[in-house]
């Protein structure tokens, strides 16, 4: 891809015996939003640490902008905007301290670095707060101000590692309208989470990632069609789950089995037409579905169907 | 070096606003300086004991210990001299506190003594001022050595058989007290150079024992900054960790230098510390810091985690403190006083101790040599082991 912002190939990173990151590549054009998603500890964040830098790879490589990274390439460090999962954040600075530290750490100086500063507390809406101790922020406030840090050097890539987790959702929206806006501008974002409303409303491509590895990638509809036809259906039930499951298991419209508690996931084919008679053959286990829900195929579903688990699981 | 000087700045911001850091480095060290200036202090630099004398001997040998020990004493003004009638108007005395000591010279003791006969000198001393009486007691141990020394000349220079009382024998004892010392002493006018006052040496022992723990927090921030995220966002920025790792230490280093000149400048003007020509004292700070934050540093990078680098660091702080000689003199240590070598502190008061003498640069260069050797030795152990603290 000419216009890709970056690209990498094979990474790999293991902790003494745990493979946190078994092969993953992928890349992202100039303008894109790449979601990466999966559950916590699928190695999505050490992913996104070894491109940042911060980790350094076992295998693999990175190239950004048309050139090889690494932890000691100042240059193309420049080009990258990144976006912790946690707040980092000097709770003791004021907002305009923090954005004025990393400005600089950025090379912004003087006059331009502080436009820069000026700029993105007027995009993060604390411009009026710019001079109060982050200690006295809210979460919502604090989080766009970690948000802010990763704008200041008007990066070609940025990467942003789960931005929204413990969001308000006015705050949360804010956010999801900002990236699009960067994309917009040219900028190729990475974007991590586990909300797959959020990946199906801001992500041009997807990847999903389970146990350090990558799945499947593509766009929505690509990978909704890994799932062909299937519909994914809810139910609750009282009564003897797993008996239930192996029973259901054995329909032939039934794709896959998989929950938890009372709850059982089906991947079925025509899900409408086959609920009355899946009510049916759960009265005839002697159980009571409680409840029951069809949805569309979505990212939940591919995920499922790709990993055997529900996302959040 | 851009970076290094913004995480500089950014880090003294930080410190700026940290009063633990304020107490530590300017607090605590002018006011343990001050308490133990007033409390020990005074009592070092102004000793003088008081004395009473019981003299119930008439003899002429008398005037050996009467005269010839005491009078000079009194003389010279380290102690008082108070005549008392007899033992037990002395003892009254010594009970109440109005002497802190009393030389009882029994009736014949200078007969006795001439004629090698046992011969008591008796002190009765004060339970409240061990110092005084300790001083009593060596003095009169002193005579009494004289004398033993002169008994004995007498002794191998008289045939056999001489009776005690032989006026040839009494004749060769005055000769041999008339004889002057084979060896005289004299003030080491070096030694007494070297040898702070107490004012100067408590300022400067604890400017220096506290040094130990305000460098600290520019080395345990990193600890911080990891906890909190930022060190990750610093490495994802286009800044080396070399320079991160520079930009912190450099921070301890002015801390330490800042912190220090304070204490220099408000323990010269407020409590009349004399700590030698500015030079010198410049040389030996900037060495002395560099030693600490180097020492310092290479211990934080064994740790784990902030806490467990400050508990070490208090412990490694205090130790060589002690062995360092900024409480009490290190010669009091015994055994251990070559010990002291092997810490800065040693070197940065013998460097003082130097300047006292009235020495400027050239005087200290051995002191800062060692302070610097200790700081390239923290300072490259650190370097060393420092990739283990600077990660995500």
């Amino acid at each position: 891809m000419s216009d890709s912002i970056l690209v990498c190939e094979g990474l790999r990173k293991r902790y003494g015996q745990i493979v946190a990151v078994d092969g993953i590549g992928f890349s992202i054009a100039e303008g894109e939003v790449y979601g990466l998603i999966g559950p916590n500890g699928a190695g999505k964040s050490t992913t996104i640490s070894m491109i940042v830098g911060v980790v350094e790879r076992d295998e693999g490589t990175v190239v950004i902008d048309g050139q090889p990274h690494d932890a000691r390439n100042m240059k193309t460090k420049a080009l990258i905007g990144y976006v912790p999962q946690e707040l980092a954040l000097y709770q003791d600075l004021t907002a305009r301290q923090n954005l004025w530290f990393f400005a600089q750490l950025h090379g912004l100086r003087g006059r331009q670095g502080k436009s820069k500063v000026g700029e993105v507390l007027e995009t993060i809406g604390l411009a009026d707060r710019a001079d109060e101790a982050v200690s006295g922020y809210s979460g919502g406030m604090a989080r766009r101000l970690n948000i802010g840090i990763g704008l200041l050097n008007r990066p070609r890539l940025l990467i942003l590692d789960e931005p929204t987790a413990g969001v308000d959702p006015q705050s949360r929206n804010s956010i999801l309208e900002s990236v699009q806006r960067l994309a917009a501008g040219g900028v190729a974002v990475l974007y991590t989470t586990h909300y797959m409303e959020e990946a199906e409303r801001l992500c041009d491509r997807v990847g999903i990632v389970d146990l350090g590895q990558m799945k499947a990638e593509g766009t929505r509809r690509e990978l909704v069609d890994l799932v062909g036809e299937s519909d994914q259906v809810a139910l609750q039930v009282d009564g003897d789950l797993e008996r239930v499951r192996r029973t259901l298991a054995d329909v032939p419209q039934v794709r896959q089995v998989s929950g938890e508690g009372s709850r059982i996931d089906l991947l079925v084919e025509g899900a409408r037409a086959l609920l009355p008679r899946l009510f049916e053959i759960v009265a005839g286990t002697g159980a009571t579905v409680r409840s029951a829900e069809v949805r569309e195929p979505d990212l939940e579903a591919v995920f499922l169907h790709l990993t055997g688990k529900a996302l959040r699981d | 070096m851009r970076g290094m000087i913004t995480i500089l700045v950014k880090d003294l911001r930080q410190r700026a606003k940290d009063s633990t850091l304020i107490v530590f480095a300017i607090v605590l060290p002018l006011g343990m300086a001050f308490i133990l200036n007033t409390v020990l202090g005074g009592a070092n630099q102004d000793f003088k004991a008081r004395y009473a004398v019981v003299d119930a001997d008439t003899g002429a040998g008398n005037a050996g210990f009467v005269r010839q020990v005491l009078e000079p004493m009194r003389e010279s003004g380290v102690v008082t001299l108070r005549p008392v009638a007899g033992v037990d108007e002395a003892r009254a005395l010594t009970q109440r506190g109005e002497v802190e000591a009393t030389f009882v010279v029994p009736a014949n003791f200078s007969a006795d003594a001439s004629a090698g006969r046992p011969a008591t000198l008796e002190i009765i001393g004060s339970m409240g001022s061990p110092v005084a009486v300790q001083v009593a007691r060596e003095v009169a141990q002193s005579y009494a050595a004289g004398l033993h020394s002169v008994r004995l000349a007498v002794t191998v220079a008289t045939p056999p058989g001489t009776a005690p009382g032989d006026e040839r024998a009494a004749a060769l004892a005055e000769r041999a007290s008339a004889l002057p010392m084979p060896v005289s002493l004299r003030e080491d006018a070096s030694a007494l150079r070297r040898q702070l006052d107490p004012t100067t040496y408590y300022s400067a022992g604890m400017a220096m024992f506290f040094l130990f723990f305000a460098v600290v927090f520019s080395i345990s921030s990193i600890f911080d900054e990891r906890r909190a995220g930022t060190l990750t966002r610093m490495l994802a920025a286009p800044v080396s960790r070399p320079t991160i790792v520079m930009g912190k230490l450099l921070s301890g280093v002015l801390v330490g230098i800042v912190s220090m000149a304070i204490l220099v400048v408000v323990t010269t003007l407020v409590i009349g510390a004399r700590w030698g020509d500015p030079l010198g004292v410049a040389a030996l700070v900037v060495s002395g810091v560099l030693a600490a934050t180097g020492l310092m540093t290479a211990l934080a990078t064994f740790a784990r985690t902030a806490e467990q680098a400050s508990n070490w660091q208090s412990v490694v702080a205090m130790v060589l403190g002690i062995f360092g000689g900024v409480f009490f003199p290190s010669a009091q240590l015994g055994g251990f006083t070559a010990l002291g070598y092997l810490t800065p502190h040693k070197w940065f008061m013998q460097g003082l101790g130097d300047l006292a003498g009235g020495g400027s640069l050239q005087a200290v260069a051995l002191p800062v040599a060692a302070l610097l050797g200790f700081a390239v030795l923290g300072g490259a152990l650190a370097l060393f082991r420092i990739g283990r603290m600077v990660h995500a």
